[in-house]
């Protein structure tokens, strides 16, 4: 059974060869611009849909595309490679929030749908080739921990629902024009390794392959995923995945997660990516990095060869990413090192056979 | 030969029900919380992999798996660690597969059901994340031959890197381990098979690895566990230097290879290389003169008495033998042109390889504490002429390792895991100075500084000692100390440590040192300038994280509100509730107490904690680990009890006594009287504030006990018992005989007395002194289990953990003036071998923990104690749920 690689690949591979490239910023705080009431939100299809739809961001590809299309557009145009599409929701795990389990499939085509819209707009631009990456979030559900402080074996989640979640997500992202796809905002790596599988069936099913990004969340200051692994941990979690990046993404600032994008810099024999937030929020829970400050942090990354891929996430703007952009260009991307073949695994702590 | 360099890791088989008889009992009655606790014994004594196992008929293997890991993935300290997931039955793999975040093992796949499945399922593991353990096994069966073994790992590599995609160094082989010496001839031949295959596949299998489960090798010789460890150790000599890097091997079974007696080594070795036709039959002829000994026979054999001098020191040392120490260290000395040299040479070394076999989990701490008795012994005897030779011509003694300061804090009584982390650090060439119990501060720092020492290490067992210790710690900061500050104890903890000491003493590093057989490696790299700077980095590094994790963990604990959880209170049936009349009321006081009587109440699982050998009694005696050295503790521990009784050691005495008593609120009012009109007392009790699901009360002490008002009359009773009297002179009188092995041994017994005597009492106070259940009839093991009616909560402990109840509870029993128990100032009873508590006799009082408690409830105890609201909040820290500091006012930045 063989499984073809579309041309993503060799584009990718490509121009990840010759600069760093860069991915969008935060679609969320561009959304809170925008200002959306309930009915901003709902619009005409879903005006007597019977719960709040307010902060259902996914739910604007459907309800307001052109805003989402303009956003995508608007990174694009600020220097983005590739922009990740509006579906960090889109499982039926997240949906049930709002009852819309039913309408994942259309949410994720659409999503993708629009960034290729956009993508197509900014190439006939400048003829620089864009890329959309599927956006595949955490779902609210965590596979290897329990909600129950008082319950520890409780999972209100398992492997299998996740995996299903995330294997029908895929499809649509990859139905509606997405040309590759990004685990990102990774909590716990048991749902990540459940995306993994599920999106191995789904290749192994259509006979073709995409790139697959990954990107982890060190969720605070203990160095830690909210699972409890370390960053080589996590590595070694998924490296199987055999993913195109791995990187982290939330919660910290570039400031605060510079040691541990080093330290999978340094262990990882593929891509490394990192899109932080524009800091770390303020006192009134905002972000408030400059895009200035935020640049000059995140071309120390290019300039110490730690980075192949950057862009941003909670508090980024298009002038974030204008900014990024300019940072990272003079510099090379970071040289893939050669990882001697040991046997690694991982409990919370990375263990390596020496040989 | 040369020595094998490669690195070995060692795959623990205790959390498998197939190698764990234990661990089978545990999952099969649904035990999770022990079935983790051997997991977390597992891997705080170095498992670098946990092998987990369900296969057992009688169980859901896929749901105990589930449950398991699941169970596990909360504990951070176990989920370190990766995890082997094994199982013969693919589904159980599966199942576990989807729990396991980290890369794992898969243990194991093989070829039996054809290619087809093979493919399929190491498809499956790939996608899954894990590596693989892969069988030599095919359609015709396991492979025998280095033909078979070979040529089936190779056809499984092809597939697995050529088809499948599967890389190279997550492959892991296991050429199938068989038993030999079966008097079968083509069985002679399997070791060698196996360590040549392994070879093989190491040469030609690039980054593969090679695995087995090394106990079948000895299968014929079951029950005769001294040449089942000698074979072993061979078997791994030879197949490490071929290449096998990995393996299921019960580390305490086994016996270092140089260790092993030369002609039982030789036999050995002909039967696992098959290196003569007759290899099987001398094995065999040999093996009936070590049969039904382990270690033990060697006492009795004394053809050690026949090797060089060295040689007898060295097993004297490692067998702990005081018999002929005298004589064998004077023959050393004569050989020798200085008595140092006899401490310096043969003595050290001998302690060298006692500390080796200690630090591989070899030997055990009773084990090491007597090889210390031997080691002081030898010294004493050298002694005079070492101070001879120095009035002649004024050359300086030994030198030692480093100057380690240990004290109980002030407060505390409790000194058994102290005096064996001190024998434990003496055994390794360490000077200590120990300056026993309830030590003041000024007093360690002042020691400190004039001896010039270079660790402090601090012990404690009760609550309020924890307290102390940050006080020390604050004290050396103050004074300008900066050397190494070691914390251990029962009540003490990593977290703590990392939490309220360290950020005390910024100048040094206090470090939590889990149990004696930590002490020596925290010690060594803290004196070591090069290991030092790391060591604290790592530790330092270590405690933040722990201390970031700890506020975390504390915002997640949701307490519900005091009046919440009075209002969940359980109302028990007081009103068809007739209690009965305790036969008297106030005190009667037990004079010398009979100790025979005591001795079959004696609990002995605890016993064998304080040794630091974990197990349950009797089972422990029997456990392949551990099961030597806990007979020969046992048998020891008997012997002296037996002399205990006979010659009357220790001085048993105990007051009980029973009063009126109804419940107000969360306190107990009692009355001198029946009369109920004077109030003598009133025992105030904590109550839980954890959020309880629907149907679980939140408990307090008081409501086992009728409220005023309601018109029943109801007592509470208060008992202290002590067996401790006469032991400390004793105990210094063995320690001063440099015999620290009988010192500690007393201590431990003599705790376990009072807890026996406790128990005892607690059944009279049933049957004949309160009453109630006058026709009971348990036996000791019922009596461990608590399978009978009523309680007998100690102030300090879970259901009230607040020390300072018992200066009530010793005011009422008038327990100092009448059988000399006293308190100190935190609350610790000295003597030390000492309990005290109240009695409960409602049908439904149970034992509960208090768990953590809200500021509400400590303004309300504070107020009803007639205490400051600090004051209170200094003797229940260890139970608050919240950070007093942040109730104080923040001054302005």
């Amino acid at each position: 059974m063989t499984v073809q690689p579309t041309d993503t690949f060799d584009a990718l591979r490509a121009a990840a060869a010759e600069r760093i490239l860069v991915l969008d910023g935060a679609m969320g705080t561009m959304i809170q611009q925008l200002k959306l009431d309930e009915a901003g939100y709902r619009g005409e299809r879903f005006k007597t849909w019977n719960r709040d739809l307010k902060g259902n961001n996914d739910l604007l590809n459907l309800t307001r595309p052109e805003a989402v299309r303009d956003i995508h557009l608007a990174y694009f145009l600020a220097g983005a490679d590739m922009v990740e599409t509006n579906t960090f929701s889109g499982t039926t795990i997240a949906m049930a929030d709002y009852g819309m389990e039913s309408l994942v499939y259309e949410l994720n085509f659409e999503g993708a749908r629009l960034a290729k819209e956009a993508a197509r707009l900014a190439e006939a631009k400048d003829g620089r080739r864009r890329f959309v990456a599927g956006a595949i979030g955490p779902t609210n559900r965590t596979a290897s921990i329990s909600p129950d402080v008082n319950d520890p074996g409780f999972r209100a989640t398992s492997f299998d629902e996740l995996a299903t979640a995330y294997g029908e997500q895929a499809g649509a992202l990859l139905d509606g024009g997405a040309d590759l796809l990004l685990i990102e905002t990774i909590f716990d790596t048991l749902n990540a390794k459940a995306a993994v599988f599920a999106i191995e069936r789904l290749f192994e099913a259509r006979r073709i392959r995409v790139p697959v990004m990954i990107s982890g969340t060190i969720t605070d200051l203990s160095g830690r995923t909210l699972s409890g692994q370390t960053p080589e941990a996590f590595w070694n979690s998924l490296r199987h995945a055999q993913p195109f990046s791995i990187g982290l993404n939330c919660a910290l600032g570039a400031k605060e997660m510079r040691a541990h994008i080093d330290e999978l810099s340094r262990i990882a024999d593929t891509f490394v990516c990192a899109y932080p937030n524009a800091g770390l929020p303020n006192e009134f829970g905002l972000y408030d990095e400059s895009p200035e400050a935020m640049a000059k942090l995140v071309g120390e990354f290019a300039a110490s060869g730690l980075v192949n891929i950057v862009g941003g996430c909670c508090g980024t703007t298009p002038d974030h990413i204008g900014a990024l952009a300019k940072a990272v260009a003079p510099h090379a991307p970071r040289a893939i090192p050669e990882v001697a073949p040991r046997l690694r695994l991982s409990g919370l702590e990375p263990f390596e056979m020496r040989v | 030969m040369t020595a094998p360099v490669a690195t070995f890791v060692n795959i623990g088989e205790r959390t498998n029900v197939t190698g764990s008889a234990r661990f089978r009992k545990l999952i099969t009655n649904g035990d999770y919380a022990a079935a983790l606790a051997v997991a977390r014994d597992q891997v705080e004594n170095g498992a670098q992999i946990l092998d987990v196992n369900m296969d057992e008929g009688l169980l859901d293997s896929e749901k105990a798996m589930v449950t398991f890991l699941n169970l596990l993935a909360a504990e951070p300290d176990i989920a370190r660690v990766p995890i082997m997931v094994d199982s013969s039955k693919w589904s159980v793999i599966e199942a576990g597969l989807k729990c396991i975040q980290g890369k794992g093992i898969v243990n194991s796949i093989s070829m039996k059901e054809g290619e087809d499945a093979f493919r399929h399922h190491a498809r499956l593991v790939r996608a899954y994340g894990a590596a693989v353990v892969v069988m030599a096994f095919d359609e015709q069966g396991q492979a025998d031959t280095f033909e078979r073994k070979t040529s089936i790992c190779a056809r499984a590599y092809k597939i697995l890197t050529e088809e499948v995609g599967f890389p190279p160094e997550d492959i892991i082989f296991d050429p199938n381990i068989f038993a030999v010496a079966t008097g079968i001839e083509e069985h002679a031949g399997y070791g060698v098979a196996f360590i040549e295959a392994t070879r093989w596949i190491r040469s030609n299998l690039p980054h593969a690895h090679v695995s087995g489960g090394v106990s079948n090798l000895s299968f014929s010789f079951r029950g005769n566990e001294l040449v089942r460890e000698a074979m072993h150790a061979v078997f791994l000599y030879h197949a490490i230097a071929a290449g096998m890097d990995m393996g299921i091997v019960n580390a305490g079974q086994l016996a270092p290879y140089s260790e092993i007696e030369p002609e039982l080594r030789e036999a050995c070795e002909d039967v696992v290389l098959n290196r003569r036709d007759d290899a099987t039959e001398r094995l065999l002829a040999l093996a009936e003169r070590f049969k039904g000994g382990g270690r033990e026979k060697k006492e009795a054999d004394l053809t050690w008495r026949t090797w060089p001098v060295e040689k007898r020191l060295e097993h004297a040392l490692v067998n702990g033998i005081t018999e002929f120490v005298e004589v064998d260290t004077e023959e050393a000395r004569m050989s020798v042109a200085r008595p140092l040299h006899v401490i310096e040479g043969p003595l050290m070394a001998g302690m060298n390889v006692v500390g080796d076999l200690f630090g591989a989990g070899k030997m055990f701490l009773p084990q090491v504490v007597k090889s210390a008795r031997v080691m002081k012994q030898a010294v004493a005897y050298l002694m005079p002429f070492m101070e001879q030779e120095k009035i002649d011509n004024g050359t300086t003694g030994e030198s030692s390792a480093g100057k380690i300061l240990m004290a109980t804090v002030k407060g505390d009584v409790h000194d058994i895991g102290k005096n064996i982390v001190g024998v434990v650090l003496q055994c390794n060439n360490y000077e200590v100075i120990d300056l026993g119990v309830m030590v003041p501060t000024a007093k360690i720092l002042e020691v400190a500084r004039a001896e010039k020492v270079d660790v402090i290490g601090l012990s404690g067992l009760i609550t309020p000692s924890l307290d102390e210790m940050v006080h020390v710690a604050s004290e050396m900061e103050r004074e300008g100390f900066s050397l190494p500050l070691l914390i251990g104890g029962a009540t003490t903890s990593r977290v703590h440590t990392a939490v309220k000491i360290a950020p005390q003493y910024e100048r040094g590093q206090a470090v939590y040192v889990t149990d004696a057989s930590r002490a020596v490696g925290v010690v060594s790299a803290l004196l070591n300038d090069n290991t030092k700077p790391d060591y604290v980095a790592n530790i330092r590094a270590e405690y933040a994280k722990l201390a970031e994790a700890h506020a975390r963990s504390d915002r997640n604990k949701v307490r519900v509100k005091l009046e919440d959880a009075r209002a969940n209170r359980p109302v028990l049936d007081f009103a068809g509730y007739v209690p009965s009349v305790p036969t008297f009321l106030g005190t009667r006081v037990f004079e010398s107490y009979d100790l025979a009587e005591l001795v079959p109440y004696i609990d002995w699982t605890p016993f064998f904690q304080s040794w630091e050998l974990t197990g349950h009694f009797p089972a422990i005696l029997d456990d392949p680990r551990v099961g030597i050295a806990a007979r020969a503790l046992y048998d020891d521990a008997r012997k002296m009890l037996d002399r205990i009784v006979a010659e009357k050691w220790l001085t048993a005495r105990a007051v009980i006594g029973f009063w009126p008593a109804n419940a107000v609120g969360d306190d107990i009012a009692l009355y001198a009287d029946d009369t109920r009109a004077a109030p003598l007392a009133t025992l105030h009790t904590l109550r839980q504030q954890m959020g309880k699901r629907e149907g679980r009360h939140n408990l307090a002490l008081a409501d086992f006990v009728a409220p005023q008002g309601s018109g029943v009359a109801d007592y509470v009773g208060g008992f202290c018992v002590s067996t401790g009297f006469g032991e400390h002179e004793r105990s210094e009188a063995f320690k001063k005989a440099n015999d620290d092995y009988s010192s500690i041994l007393l201590k431990a017994l003599a705790d376990r007395l009072a807890e026996a005597f406790a128990e005892r009492m607690h059944e009279r106070v049933r049957r004949e002194f309160w009453a109630y259940a006058a026709d009971e009839a348990l036996d000791n093991e019922a009596l461990i289990k608590e399978a009978y009616r009523g309680i007998r909560p100690a102030p300090g402990y879970p259901a009230q953990p607040d020390h300072t109840e018992k200066a009530t509870l010793f005011q009422l029993l008038a327990a100092t003036e009448s059988i000399g128990v006293e308190l100190t100032e935190s609350f610790a009873m000295w003597p030390g071998a000492a309990v005290s508590g109240l009695y409960f006799a409602h049908r439904d009082a149970s034992y509960f923990g208090v768990g953590r408690i809200e500021r509400d409830q400590v303004e309300d105890y504070a107020a009803r104690k007639g205490m400051s609201v600090e004051e209170t909040e200094r003797w229940l820290a260890p139970v608050l749920n919240y950070d007093t500091a942040a109730y104080k006012p923040v001054a302005a930045e």
